[in-house]
């Protein structure tokens, strides 16, 4: 039952009669999981707990920082340095106190998956890596749940409802992620502030939808959209009855991590490479150059930029044209490779080691570690 | 001809163009031709096998080209394909 309070806080939603009454009551009762509290789930969550769902779960395993406020409008300037639960969770009672949010400050693995996701009716998928995604995507299917999925990058942008039960799954599309470093993340490659509220509200709209039951569903249907082009195109999905996970014969019955899937930016893939001996820290570069040596220096960041930060004696050869390029460099001559955090340029590392580049090494953390630790002239960004 | 629409994490290669024009009379020529146009892109689209990497999906009026006749799905003077790209972002 609604209380008095409630039938006045959503009287624009008990006008229409897809939603009325019963709908809101409907909302009232419903739990949904929303995986990230980053660019997606902030609209999501917000929009979800201002239409009165009942219980919002959040998943997350970061604090809030600066770079984040460009787009992910549920944390604050007031909350820099908060963990993104807290902060999302201080939000959403501030909005609508009548909703419960339960937050899950852990990162999304296949050992608390099952137990997280307990109890909640659906899952919005707002993470920002494929293993998290592929794990989402397997939770939902053996555990029978739709998976309101939304995933952008740059200006791009992609939402269907996978929902195994009676339409194809994320795997029908993706059977498998894209190789280490073909798929650039967010961090790297950028992302327009809005396209996530554009993104994170649609995902929020198909969820209410499939609470209140009415409408159409996404389901079987990829939505694309471009913000350049201001294009919404759809397209028919099937499912695949080689799927591994939902198709005729399944291969996979239970949860498994993708670490070795990479793209988890910063986490695995990274610091694998960090570890190895191709790392050259930025102290160990400025006494290098202060004891005489002079290693050519090789930018892989793209030419816009340098416009933010540079290094003066450095080569620009963007990651994309590095393979073409490999004749500009000299293979015996000490090279330090560094891009914005140093995740492009490992991958250059890697191209730059199996074409026989040995003297080459990878500045750690990127000319953002330079400027933090050796030139605080430099932005970092 | 044949058009193809470039999604953004593409666009790198393409010199940012967003849809180019392909030539071809059936799916496997017109990635083909797009390749030789734009030498940059082929690793992102084949693997060292000569085959479209698995995460290339390929939609021709709104149907995978799986579901059609794979590359060998005919395409017509005026057909758009669309290059479905695997992303990840959310954050
Ligand atoms: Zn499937």
């Amino acid at each position: 039952m609604l209380s008095r309070e409630e039938i006045l806080r959503y009287s624009r939603h008990l006008l229409i009669p897809e939603v009325g009454l019963q709908g809101q009551q409907k909302l009232k009762s419903a739990a949904i999981l929303i995986v990230g509290t980053g660019g997606l789930g902030s609209p999501a969550a917000l929009y979800l707990a201002a239409a009165g769902v009942g219980r919002l779960g959040l998943v997350d395993f970061d604090v809030v920082d600066q770079t984040n406020l460009q787009r992910q409008i549920i944390h604050g300037a007031s909350t820099v340095g908060k963990l993104k639960v807290e902060s999302a969770r201080q939000r959403l009672l501030d909005l609508n106190a009548g909703v419960q949010v339960t937050i899950y400050n852990e990162p999304f693995t296949s050992q608390n998956a099952r137990r997280i996701a307990e109890g909640y009716d659906l899952i919005i998928d707002g993470s920002d890596n494929f293993p998290t995604r592929y794990l989402t995507n397997d939770l939902c299917v053996l555990t029978g749940k739709p998976n309101v999925y939304g995933s952008i990058f740059r200006f791009d942008g992609q939402v269907s409802v996978f929902d195994a039960r009676c339409g194809p799954c994320y795997r029908c599309l993706f059977p498998e992620p894209p190789p280490p470093g073909l798929v650039p993340s967010c961090a790297e490659g950028g992302v327009l502030g809005i396209l996530p509220g554009t993104i994170g509200t649609l995902q929020a709209t198909e969820a209410l939808k499939l609470i209140l039951g009415i409408g159409e569903p996404l389901i079987g249907k990829l939505l694309l959209y471009n913000a350049l082009d201001m294009s919404f195109d759809f397209v028919r999905l099937k499912k695949n009855p080689k799927c591994k996970i939902c198709g005729d014969q399944p291969e996979i019955t239970d949860l498994v991590d993708y670490f070795e899937f990479c793209g988890v930016p910063g986490l695995v893939h990274d610091a694998e490479l960090a570890g190895a001996d191709w790392d050259i820290t930025p102290a160990e570069l400025a006494n290098l150059i202060k004891d005489g040596a002079s290693p050519c220096l090789l930018d892989v960041r793209e030419p816009h930029e340098l416009e933010i930060s540079a290094l003066a004696e450095a080569k620009l050869i963007p990651l994309g044209q590095l393979a073409g390029r490999l004749a500009e460099l000299d293979s015996a001559q000490d090279l330090v490779v560094f891009c914005k955090g140093g995740t492009r340029s490992a991958r250059a590392l890697e191209l730059l080691r199996s074409a026989g580049f040995r003297k080459a090494r990878n500045l750690r953390g990127g000319i953002n570690a330079w400027a933090k630790e050796i030139d605080p002239n430099l932005p970092i960004y | 001809m044949p058009m193809l629409k470039i999604p953004t994490p593409l666009r790198t290669y393409t010199n940012g163009q967003n849809e180019i024009v392909v030539h071809g009379t059936n799916v496997g020529e017109a990635m083909q031709n797009l390749v030789v146009q734009f030498p940059s892109l082929k690793p992102h689209l084949y693997n060292s096998e000569g085959n479209l990497r698995p995460f290339v999906n390929l939609f021709l009026r709104a149907d995978n080209i799986k579901n059609l006749q794979g590359l060998a799905t005919p395409l017509a003077e005026n057909d758009i394909l669309l290059l479905i790209p695997s992303i990840a972002g959310g954050d």
